[in-house]
């Protein structure tokens, strides 16, 4: 009897998940909460932030566009200039507010070579893309946002949104939402000119 | 008599199917009408469509997608397809314009192995917990409850003593 109650009062031999599996299984949460982690902290980022020097992009122009006779340009050869990045996209209403506006404050600059316009298409198509420009007189340089690299490098929020670059290539000023008037523009890049 | 009434029969089934003849000839054809489907059809462009989430309106498939820039992309797919391009060139060019995030299935490159390999492997790693936790579970249900050791009172030494004491005396 009491040999009996011994046996089953023995507990059996537990067999234990290995520490390198163990081990294995807790890096592999950790490393996806890292990812898990960074995704989230660029999400909740927001846009390039004023006072950052702009990486060098490229864009390429639509047919009929171009920028000294060239069908690409590279941020970099822009050094010394003002740029005005301008996203937009023909199915955006918003953009159509602006656009005159950013042309005729293009025209205003144009003849003086010290600031440049870039128009940067988000997720378009481009017979569309070509409709939008047609209709409202654009002139100044625009171009596909081919692979949305130069959208997902500024973080856009949306569109129409505009980045103002200085001449050494920092950028300083950001507008998210269409600009209520040509003067608007002219406020900001005139300020910029104006240093050194 | 009888065959007046069989002549008169013959009479009126003969009328009954010359005016049913009459019907049918002004009556209207009884072809079922469809709506023509533009070429290529809807289908056709939802079925490549749902392979595509444009960037605008994330976790909305295309082809379920409403607004403009969605409309817009599944024209462009109708158009490549009247051109007559396959299925792969059109998903390629939509991940050259706009990158490979526009992909309901993410390549199978780099870091999205992940997309592919966490999934089942956490499956499988949540399956294997539970079984070897039902498993102990089910081993402590099935074990007997341990009786309880006979208490063997001890007696106290002053009581011992006490009692000693007075067996002495009585």
């Amino acid at each position: 009897m009491t040999e009996n109650s011994n046996e089953t009062l023995t507990p059996a031999p537990r067999r234990s998940v290995p520490l390198w599996a163990q081990i294995l299984v807790w890096i592999g949460l950790l490393g996806l909460l890292v990812i898990l982690a960074i995704g989230l902290l660029r999400t909740q980022q927001g846009t390039i932030q004023a006072g950052q020097v702009v990486d060098d992009f490229e864009l390429a122009f639509f047919d009929g566009y171009d920028y000294n006779g060239q069908e690409t340009v590279n941020l970099s050869d822009l050094r010394g200039k003002v740029v005005v990045v301008n996203f937009w996209a023909s199915w955006c209403k918003p953009c159509e507010q602006e656009a005159a506006d950013l042309e005729e404050a293009w025209r205003y600059y144009e003849p003086t070579g010290e600031v440049v316009f870039l128009g940067v298409d988000y997720v378009d198509t481009e017979p569309e893309a070509r409709s939008y420009l047609a209709k409202f007189e654009i002139t100044f340089p625009n171009g596909a946002d081919r692979g949305t690299k130069i959208s997902q490098y500024f973080r856009i929020e949306g569109v129409p949104e505009t980045y103002f670059i200085d001449r050494q290539g920092v950028l300083r000023e950001v507008q998210t939402g269409p600009f209520q008037s040509r003067q608007d523009i002219i406020e900001i890049v005139d300020a910029l000119l104006a240093e050194e | 008599m009888k065959q007046v009434k069989k002549k008169k029969f013959f009479r009126s089934l003969f009328f009954v199917l010359l005016l049913t003849a009459g019907f049918s000839l002004f009556a209207p054809p009884s072809v079922k009408v469809v709506a023509q489907q533009p070429t290529p059809s809807d289908d056709d462009v939802n079925a490549i469509a749902r392979k595509l989430y444009c960037p605008v309106c994330e976790n909305t498939p295309l082809d379920v997608c409403p607004t403009q820039a969605c409309k817009q992309w599944r024209e462009e797919i109708r158009l490549r397809l009247a051109q007559g391009w396959t299925e792969e060139e059109i998903l390629q060019y939509f991940v050259d314009q706009y990158g490979a995030r526009v992909l309901a299935e993410p390549p199978r490159t780099g870091l999205n192995w992940l997309a592919y390999i966490v999934p089942p492997v956490a499956f499988l790693l949540g399956a294997y917990i539970l079984f070897r936790a039902m498993r102990s579970w089910r081993a402590l249900a099935n074990q007997p409850v341990e009786a309880e050791p006979p208490v063997v009172e001890e007696k106290d030494e002053y009581v011992s003593r006490l009692e000693e004491e007075l067996r002495k005396r009585g």
